[in-house]
């Protein structure tokens, strides 16, 4: 199990929960907002080779300053005062849909903070011919048909938020709202704030990692990163929006790859 | 005890098929939908309809503002009451309202209420909503998150560009003036009186309460499933210890007036049908955007209009579940008069806005229930809260 804790800057206007583990160089991870649970298999392959660390966006899961936070641009500043207080100067970055987004700006603005970066079909660009999903606004049901490869697959069952009234179906309502809510501070109504034209800017080596069949943000958006990001490889794997749970090993295999190339 | 006449102007002519087809009558209904010409027409009976009801006695006119909507065709209700200055002369112009976070700068609406209240001799109530959902974070595309902070800066830059003696300077977080000085100044002093229309979110009546304002529930679910949110609101004025006078409360209410109960049915049915099956037809997905409305506000139980559950809620009503239920207060004259009578009483409400014309009504239905209205049931709802003072309504107007 990871190690928790929880690293307030500003005096307290945010506050990180960051889970730990593993060993060898720093690895920071950005969930996508979507997660359930802020640790996942996904994080126990990387923490065979990396010393994980995932802190969760403020708003969920213990972390908090979505009121304080302005937008995008202060949650990457804030996301680098986490690393100063963490005692981490370089990292490989690894970030899932609006977390590679946010991983991306941190790697734009403040270049040396990477030494790596995954970016998992990540938010962030915008085509008028090919619109991600409205992920913020979608239905449950809906929303689950468009995130995932298979809806019906035990990973997405599991994940999945029950519509009845029983009290915990009505809190994971809530949390399911609060995850939007937090998310919307930063990304609404279009998650396109400005990247493109910082996106020159990464000197990382940098791995695009995207499901075959996802829904929520076009695979043609690989090719945009592409093109933005000198080098940039791409990685196709089995799955959807949320190809990180729905094949781990793979798209841990991938950062590890990357890491050591 | 006022009594407003209140216009959505509706388009009057969706398909029979459009709650089936079509996902959604806000944010993205269809414009193929619309005919320019038809509603070149609706305009001009919708004008009438509001002028018709000064003649026949109403207090006050109310217009409001949506967007991207089949339901309301009003995205500036600052056009009609303008248009209305000029063809009446007695009632108060209600716009309810601006939504203040929509304009940069704000100091537009500063400057237009001020153009109102001039062209009207003194007859506008300002009306401030935050706005729905669908008008401000899906069709103007504010940001959920901000959009509170973003309404109520721009009230305090409004409140002192009508009230500050000098030209001043607005260092906001959202709008930036180094020179705010709007002319011209509006004819009222200090100040229009400003009424909020809310949907029944808590912050929303603390504010209200603490600054004096007048609090409209602009409710489609009548006046039984409107009590607790009227409760809300006069627990928040108990609260902050201001007096319990009505006059600080406004409620809309669907109100269909004919010679008999049974006759009301056939007169008013197909259009009360079309406004709750057609034009509240909002897609699930639309109706809050996440952060719309606080945890604090979700958590107190207040449901939203729009959405699954409020379709689920009125999915095939027949006229007699309408009028049980309250949505619409219907029937002879001394039906509508009894129940109008406990709404007034049960709400405690002193301005009584009326929703007359409804849905797909045509403008002679629509005037004959605006007679009816006046004749039949006006004169025996005036002399509620005779004992109170209003003062919150606005000089100019009779």
């Amino acid at each position: 199990m990871p190690d928790a804790r929880t690293i307030e800057l500003r005096g307290g206007a945010v506050a990180f929960k960051v889970l730990a583990a593993g060993g060898g160089a720093p690895l920071v991870y950005f969930h996508s907002y979507y997660e359930r649970s802020a640790w996942s298999p996904f994080l126990d392959h990387l923490a065979r080779s990396f010393s994980v660390l995932a802190p969760s966006h403020p708003g969920v899961a213990g972390s908090t300053g979505v009121e304080t936070l302005e937008d995008l641009l202060d949650l990457t500043l804030a996301y680098d005062e986490l690393l100063t207080a963490l005692g981490v100067e370089r990292a490989h970055l690894v970030g899932h849909s609006f977390g590679g987004m946010a991983a991306a700006e941190l790697a734009a603005v403040f270049p040396s903070r990477a030494r790596s970066l995954t970016l998992v079909s990540p938010l962030g660009l915008w085509r008028d011919d090919a619109q991600p999903a409205d992920i913020l606004i979608l239905p449950a049901d809906e929303l689950a048909a468009v995130l995932w490869r298979d809806p019906a697959s035990p990973v997405a069952v599991e994940w999945g938020v029950g519509m009845g009234g029983d009290p915990d179906d009505i809190a994971a309502q809530v949390e399911s709202l609060q995850r939007r809510s937090s998310m919307a501070k930063f990304a609404w109504p279009i998650p396109d704030k400005g990247l493109h034209r910082r996106l020159h800017r990464i000197a990382a080596p940098t791995l695009l990692v995207w499901g075959d069949a996802d829904r929520a943000n076009p695979v043609v958006y690989a090719e945009e990163w592409q093109r933005r990001i000198k080098g940039a490889a791409l990685r196709l794997l089995p799955g959807g929006h949320m190809v990180l749970h729905e094949a781990p090993e793979a798209a841990a295999r991938a950062v590890a790859e990357l890491a050591g190339s | 005890m006022k009594i407003c006449f209140f216009h959505l102007m509706p388009y009057r002519f969706l398909p029979d098929d459009f709650e089936r087809t079509y996902r959604s009558v806000w944010v993205d209904v269809p414009h193929h939908l619309h005919d320019a010409d038809k509603t070149r027409g609706l305009y001009q009976e919708f004008l009438d309809e509001l002028e018709f009801a000064e003649a026949q006695g109403f207090d006050g006119l109310c217009v409001n503002e949506h967007h991207n909507n089949a339901y309301g065709l009003m995205p500036s209700p600052n056009l009609m009451a303008a248009a209305l200055t000029r063809r009446t002369s007695k009632a108060a112009l209600v716009v309810l309202g601006n939504s203040l976070a929509a304009y940069n700068p704000p100091l537009r609406v500063a400057e237009e209420f001020a153009m109102l209240d001039l062209l009207s001799g003194g007859r506008l109530v300002a009306g401030f909503p935050v706005g729905t959902s669908m008008d401000m974070n899906f069709a103007y595309g504010i940001n959920p998150a901000t959009l509170r902070d973003r309404y109520y800066e721009a009230h305090d830059l409004v409140i002192q560009a009508w009230t500050r003696p000098d030209v001043f300077a607005f260092n906001g977080k959202y709008t930036q003036v180094r020179y705010a000085n709007i002319w011209p100044q509006p004819l009222q002093k200090p100040h229009p009186p400003v009424w909020i229309p809310g949907g029944g979110s808590v912050e929303t009546w603390e504010w209200t309460a603490k600054l004096d304002y007048v609090y409209c529930y602009l409710s489609y679910f009548g006046y039984k499933r409107g009590r607790a949110t009227m409760d809300g609101f006069w627990e928040a004025i108990a609260r902050v210890g201001a007096d319990d006078n009505p006059f600080r409360a406004g409620f809309l209410q669907l109100v269909c007036v004919s010679e008999t109960d049974a006759q009301a049915e056939r007169d008013y049915f197909p259009h009360v049908h079309y406004f709750y099956q057609k034009c509240l037809n909002v897609w699930e997905g639309f109706a809050e955007a996440p952060g719309y409305r606080t945890v604090k506000t979700v958590q107190s139980g207040t449901r939203a209009q729009v959405g699954a559950a409020a379709r689920k809620a009125r999915q095939s009503l027949d006229w007699g579940q309408y009028v049980d239920q309250g949505y619409v207060i219907a029937g002879s004259p001394a039906t509508v008069r009894q129940q109008l009578t406990e709404c007034i009483r049960s709400l405690r409400v002193g301005h009584l806005m009326v929703l007359l014309q409804i849905g797909s009504m045509p403008k002679e239905l629509a005037f004959k229930n605006t007679e009816l209205f006046a004749r039949e049931v006006m004169p025996h709802i005036r002399d509620e809260w005779s004992g109170y003072k209003d003062r919150w309504w606005p000089s100019g107007a009779a």
